[in-house]
């Protein structure tokens, strides 16, 4: 564990940052100590409030809730991708009657809050709150994987698209053929963490009253009592931040597999005197 | 068309509380991930597992849940704000934090190893050799994805909307309850003002990576 920013710890800095290390510890022991204490002053912890999730129809409720932020996500998932890859073949264009009007809407598309999105669908369609919540979603999203897999195309060697080009395909076919599926390897780890954005933001359906699970949750504490308000809540936290962390986990594993690999399938030759990446 | 000339009064309101959230809870977030950041790299073993967890958990939050913990379960739990204001910027800032100090931790990482080295081999401690030398550097190079966070704020501040705030999505939401028949105009509207702060902002971002890009 020895770093660039400071030396090697002797003994007199091991103990120095031993004492840190405890001291920290204490610290952020007491405030979760106060916190514990104030909600236990509440009556959070007595048992009867969380023996509501001992009844099958809470649980019921909850895996409907769970299902909605899913279904929503993967939905919009699946349209946005290829929305994405179409925007960013027309953003990247020979032709300037396509790419600069493309341009615009990605720009616009880029600076506006999802929420406003998915509120507009709502209520100038007068959409169901699902359809509001997936075109919120694949609008602003498709988007940003437009703007990912450009990049990606941008980071390839300049001998891809000349090579194409060389051996008599047009210039769209270059696009599709050797530069996109390069492109789309390269960026996998930023496309799967755009999932993970993607799957937070179904939360926002709370917001135009789409039944994902924080509404689920809240719908059921308003019926059950607001004395429950804080045990469901915080099931329905716990469990969106185990599925973004299983996502999240599932891209940084993605891309140490992908760095094993240079982007041609190739196996990655370690040059002599370079430290390993981490 | 009418109705935005009509509402403009509300919509100027709202646009300020949307900067005001927007610069405050940024100010917040920029110290806070900084500090972050630099526990992350520090040779307090406790330092750096908070920062670790702390930046994993509230990164994997949704925006959504922080809000709802800060406007509605806090006060249930006795702790109540004079003004959703203070909510909104607890959320915000704390949720933005995570992502600063990603970005400063990745600008950290790009200093060259020697300018550490050369710190060290003066006798600098590591609290010198990461404001002095470190942090100085790091954050110069991280400026544009600093900005593209800050864009992200702006537009999550719109989530304040749905708690109570009344910023620019708020007045968007009364504003359409008020003029069922011109709803798409309104919301319009919002976008408008909304690309106002986001849009030179994006520009900003482009321009001085560009900058930074040729002073490499």
């Amino acid at each position: 564990m020895s770093s660039v920013l400071y030396d090697v710890p002797g003994p007199k800095a091991r103990r120095v940052s031993l004492i840190g290390s405890v001291i920290g510890i204490i610290l952020i022991a007491a405030v979760v100590a106060v916190a514990v204490m104030t909600l236990a002053q509440q009556g959070i912890f007595e048992s009867q409030r969380w023996a509501i999730f001992s009844q099958a129809d809470v649980w019921n409720l909850i895996a409907n809730g769970i299902g909605a932020t899913l279904s929503a996500a993967a939905v919009a998932a699946v349209i946005a991708f290829p929305l994405g890859l179409l925007l960013c073949l027309m953003r990247i264009s020979d032709i300037a009657w396509i790419r600069v009007p493309t341009r615009i809407v990605l720009e616009f598309l880029r600076g506006m809050p999802v929420v406003l999105m998915m509120l507009f669908v709502l209520l100038v369609f007068a959409t169901s709150s699902f359809i509001a919540v997936v075109a919120g979603l694949v609008l602003y999203n498709s988007a940003i994987f437009a703007e990912i897999i450009r990049a990606g195309i941008q980071s390839l060697p300049k001998g891809q698209r000349e090579a194409g080009l060389a051996i008599g395909l047009t210039s769209f076919q270059s696009r599709l053929t050797i530069e996109l599926p390069q492109a789309i390897r390269r960026m996998l780890p930023s496309l799967v963490a755009q999932l993970v954005v993607l799957l937070k933001d179904t939360s926002l359906g709370y917001i135009v009253a789409y039944g994902e699970l924080l509404r689920a949750v809240q719908v059921m504490a308003d019926f059950l009592g607001p004395q429950y308000l804080f045990p469901v809540f915080f099931v329905a936290a716990a469990i969106y931040i185990a599925i973004n962390l299983a996502v999240s986990r599932l891209a940084i594993w993605i891309e140490k597999r992908g760095s094993k690999k240079a982007a041609g399938g190739t196996a990655h030759v370690p040059v002599a005197g370079t430290a390993p990446a981490k | 068309m009418d109705v935005i000339i009509e509402s403009l009064p509300q919509y100027w309101d709202g646009f300020l509380r949307t900067l005001f959230l927007a610069v405050v809870s940024g100010i917040i977030a920029l110290v806070f991930g900084t500090l972050l950041a630099a526990a992350r790299v520090s040779p307090i073993a406790a330092l750096r597992g908070f920062s670790m967890a702390y930046v994993e958990v509230v990164r994997n939050t949704p925006l959504t849940i922080a809000f709802f913990f800060a406007a509605v379960v806090l006060p249930r739990l006795g702790v109540t704000f004079e003004q959703f204001e203070i909510a909104a910027i607890i959320a915000l800032s704390a949720y933005t934090a995570a992502f600063i100090a990603e970005a400063v931790r990745s600008g950290v990482n790009s200093v060259p190893v020697g300018q550490a080295e050369a710190a060290r081999s003066i006798g600098m401690k590591f609290g010198q050799v990461l404001s002095l030398i470190i942090l100085p550097q790091a954050l110069r190079t991280v400026i544009p994805p600093l900005i593209n966070i800050l864009i992200a704020l702006v537009k999550n501040s719109s989530v304040a909307g749905a708690f109570y705030v009344l910023e620019l999505f708020g007045y968007g939401k009364q504003l359409a309850n008020d003029h069922g028949d011109a709803v798409m105009w309104v919301l319009v509207g919002v976008a408008f003002f909304y690309l106002l702060i986001t849009v030179p902002l994006g520009y900003l971002a482009n321009v001085v990576e560009r900058k930074v890009a040729i002073a490499r």
